[in-house]
C-alpha cells in the first residue's frame, strides 16, 4: 500500500441477499483515498455509497475483493479488531446526528474517549477542545432536545474528532440541515481537516456538500463512474 | 466500570419510567423479607413457644404412646423409671399421665385429654401450681380456648368421666381453679389438667406415667426399657414440616410478586432496546463491542435492582423496624386452627435472610435484563444506526 494511502480498495464487491437472489451494491471498486483527503463518494439514493463508507468503516465486510484500511483488511478483520479500528481511527457522523439524548453535550462528545480509558483530566481537555473548534462552549451543558439541528451536528462533528481520529466517514451530515447551518458545518470540517489533516470521506448527494470536496468519486448502481480531483 | 457509568446515566436520564420499575421492584424487596422475616419469626416464636409449654429439652414416651393414636392411651403407660427417680424429686424431669375422659359442660358431652401432672414442677410453663388450691372437687386446669370454647370459668363444676385400669367407667366433680394463656393449642385445646396422684388414683395406675418431660439434655438418651427417648428434632418435625409448607405458600406468593416486578423490567428492557436502536448502533460505531453493548444493557436493567435496594431502605426498614416492635397482628379465630400462635407474630430479620433476598432480586433482574439484551448480538450496526430494526 502506498505510505501515504489510508485506504486501498481493491476489486471489491458487496452483494446483499433479497428474496431468493442478489442484490449487488457494489461492484468491482477500485479506490485509493490518501491521508488528509476531502472526498465524498457522490450519487443518487441506492448509488452504494453508503455501503462503501459502511465498509471501509469496518460496520460491514466486502462479498468479494477486500478494502485495507489503516494497514487493516477488512475482509479478514474479527469483530474484536473491528471494534478497535473504529474505536481508535476512525469518527463517525450520521445524517440523524444520533447523540444521546440523556447525555449533556460534554457528554456526549466525551464518550468515545470513555472507551479509550483516557483519564479524567485529559478526557475534559480534549473535550473542552473539540466543542470549543465546532464554536459550543457556550451549551457545554446542553442536552440535545435544547439543540438546534445545525448544533445538534456540530456535537455530532466534535464527538467524530474528538479523539483525533485518522479519518472521519460522515453519511449525509447535511441532509436534515438548511443552507446556512450545513455551510457552517462543512466549513468547520474543512477547518479541521486542514488543521489536524484528518481525512474526511463523506456519502453525499447534496450540492452544498459537493461544492466543498476536494475529491468526487461518482457512484452509479455500484459503480464508480468518475473520479475527479477539485482544484481550489 | 463504564458499563455502570453509562447505566446510571441512562436511568437517571429515563426519569419516572426508571422509578416506577425501582418503586415496584422495591416493594417486592421489602414484600420478600417481611414475609421471610414473619415465617423465620413465627418459626422462631412457636419453637420457644412448645418448648416452654410442652416438650422442654424432649420426652420419655412409653413405647406404645402415640399422641395421634388416641387407642394406644389406654396401654400407654408404665412405672416411672426408678432412675428418674432423683430428678423427678428435684423438679427436673415432669411424668405426665394421660388418658381419655368425657366432661359434660352444660349437660354438653366433650371428649379429652385428662392430663395428670405434678403441681410443684418448673419444668413447663403450665400454671400447675394453681392445681394445689383446695375445692369442693379435683383442682383442674384449663388453657383460655378450652374454657371458652366449654364456656368454664373458675370455680366453676365440671363432672368428668374417665376408664379405670381396669377398664371400668368411673365419674368425679372437678372444679376449675385455674386458666392459662398460652399460645401453643396442643396443652389447650381439648386438655384438662389435674394432679398427676390424682389421675393416678382415679385410674388406679400408681405411680405410672404415660410420657416424662425432660428440662435439660443430661436426661436424655438414658437407657429406659419401655420408654423411647424424642428429642426436639423429632418432637418438633411436624411442626417443621408444617412452616416448611408455609413457607412454600409464601414463596410462590412472592415469586408472584417478583415475577410482576421483573416483568416491568424484562417490557422496559425490550421497549429500551427496540427505541435505542440507533443509540445501540452508535455505540457499535464508536468502538464498542456487541458484548460491551449487552453489558451496558444487561448493566442498566440491574442496577434497576441496586437503585431498588436503596429505594426499599428508605421506606422498608422503617416500616420492617415498626413491625419488628409492634409485631404482625393475627386475624381473629386463628388461633383454633391448632397451629402454635401468638396474638401477633413478632417478625425476625436475619443478616442471611437480608442478603439472600437481595441475591435473589440481583440475580433475577441481571437475568431479565441480559435476555432481551441478547438481541443487540443479532443487530446489523447499519440498520441499527438508522433505526430501521423492526
Amino acid at each position: 500500500m502506498n505510505n501515504n494511502a489510508i485506504i486501498k480498495i481493491d476489486n471489491l464487491v458487496k452483494r446483499f441477499p433479497i428474496g431468493g437472489g442478489y442484490f449487488t451494491a457494489l461492484e468491482d471498486i477500485n479506490l485509493t483515498f490518501k491521508t488528509g483527503e476531502f472526498t465524498g463518494l457522490v450519487g443518487p439514493s441506492g448509488s452504494g455509497k453508503t455501503t462503501m463508507l459502511n465498509i471501509v468503516g469496518s460496520l460491514d465486510n466486502p462479498t468479494e475483493g477486500d478494502a485495507t484500511v489503516i494497514n487493516t483488511s477488512i475482509r479478514s478483520i474479527s469483530a474484536r479488531r473491528a471494534s478497535e479500528l473504529r474505536k481508535k481511527h476512525i469518527g463517525f457522523i450520521f445524517q440523524t446526528y444520533n447523540l444521546m439524548q440523556v447525555y449533556t453535550v460534554f457528554e456526549n462528545v466525551e464518550f468515545p474517549l470513555l472507551l479509550l480509558n483516557m483519564t479524567a483530566a485529559e478526557r475534559k481537555k480534549a473535550v473542552l477542545e473539540a466543542i470549543e473548534w465546532v464554536g459550543l462552549t457556550s451549551k457545554i451543558r446542553s442536552k440535545p432536545k435544547q439543540l438546534s439541528g445545525g448544533e445538534s451536528q456540530r456535537v455530532a462533528i466534535a464527538r467524530a474528532m474528538v479523539k483525533k481520529p485518522e479519518m472521519v466517514l460522515a453519511d449525509e451530515p447535511t441532509a436534515n440541515l438548511d443552507a446556512e447551518n450545513s455551510h457552517h458545518i462543512l466549513q468547520t470540517m474543512v477547518k479541521l481537516n486542514e488543521e489536524l489533516k484528518t481525512t474526511f470521506i463523506f456519502a453525499t448527494h447534496d450540492d452544498k456538500v459537493i461544492q466543498y470536496l476536494r475529491r468526487i468519486i461518482r457512484l452509479e448502481d455500484g459503480k464508480v463512474v468518475s473520479d475527479e480531483t477539485v482544484k481550489k | 466500570m463504564l458499563a455502570i457509568k453509562l447505566a446510571i446515566k441512562n436511568l437517571l436520564g429515563a426519569g419516572l419510567r426508571t422509578f416506577l420499575n425501582v418503586f415496584i421492584l422495591s416493594v417486592a424487596f421489602v414484600v420478600i423479607i417481611m414475609q421471610n422475616g414473619f415465617i423465620q419469626g413465627w418459626n422462631k416464636q412457636a419453637k420457644v413457644d412448645v418448648v416452654e409449654w410442652q416438650y422442654g429439652q424432649g420426652q420419655y414416651w412409653h413405647q406404645s404412646y402415640d399422641p395421634y393414636d388416641p387407642f394406644t392411651f389406654q396401654d400407654a403407660h408404665a412405672p416411672i423409671p426408678e432412675q428418674l427417680r432423683k430428678a423427678r424429686e428435684s423438679g427436673t424431669v415432669v411424668p405426665v399421665l394421660v388418658t381419655q375422659a368425657t366432661i359434660y359442660p352444660e349437660g354438653r358431652l366433650k371428649s379429652i385429654m385428662l392430663n395428670g401432672i405434678d403441681p410443684h414442677q418448673k419444668t413447663i410453663s403450665i400454671p400447675t401450681e394453681k392445681l394445689t388450691i383446695e375445692g369442693d372437687g379435683v383442682p383442674a386446669i384449663l388453657g383460655s380456648r378450652m374454657a371458652m370454647n366449654i364456656k368454664a370459668n373458675v370455680g366453676d363444676h365440671l363432672l368428668v368421666r374417665w376408664r379405670d385400669a381396669n377398664g371400668m367407667f368411673d365419674a368425679k366433680e372437678l372444679v376449675i381453679t385455674g386458666l392459662f394463656r398460652t399460645d401453643v393449642p396442643a396443652v389447650d385445646l381439648g386438655q384438662v389438667w389435674i394432679p398427676l396422684e390424682e389421675l393416678q388414683q382415679m385410674t388406679g395406675l400408681h405411680n405410672e406415667a404415660t410420657l416424662i418431660i425432660i428440662s435439660d439434655d443430661s436426661q436424655a438418651e438414658l437407657d429406659l426399657p419401655g420408654w423411647e427417648f424424642q428429642d426436639l428434632d423429632e418432637l418438633l418435625y411436624d411442626m417443621n414440616q408444617m412452616i416448611k409448607s408455609k413457607s412454600l405458600g409464601n414463596a410462590i406468593m412472592y415469586l408472584i410478586l417478583l415475577a410482576l416486578a421483573l416483568l416491568a423490567i424484562f417490557d422496559t428492557q425490550v421497549l429500551s432496546i427496540f427505541r435505542r436502536q440507533k443509540e445501540i448502533g452508535t455505540f457499535i460505531a464508536m468502538g464498542m463491542t456487541r458484548r460491551q453493548v449487552i453489558g451496558v444493557f444487561t448493566v442498566e436493567g440491574t442496577m434497576h435492582a441496586v437503585l431498588s435496594l436503596f429505594v426499599g431502605a428508605i421506606w422498608g426498614i422503617p416500616l420492617l423496624l415498626q413491625l419488628k416492635k409492634t409485631g404482625i397482628p393475627m386475624p381473629e379465630g386463628y388461633d383454633q386452627m391448632g397451629l402454635p400462635l401468638g396474638d401477633s407474630i413478632i417478625p425476625a430479620y436475619s443478616l442471611g435472610l437480608v442478603l439472600i433476598s437481595v441475591l435473589i432480586v440481583t440475580v433475577t433482574t441481571a437475568i431479565v435484563s441480559y435476555l432481551p439484551a441478547r438481541k443487540i448480538t443479532k443487530m446489523n450496526p447499519n440498520d441499527a444506526i438508522r433505526g430501521k430494526i423492526q
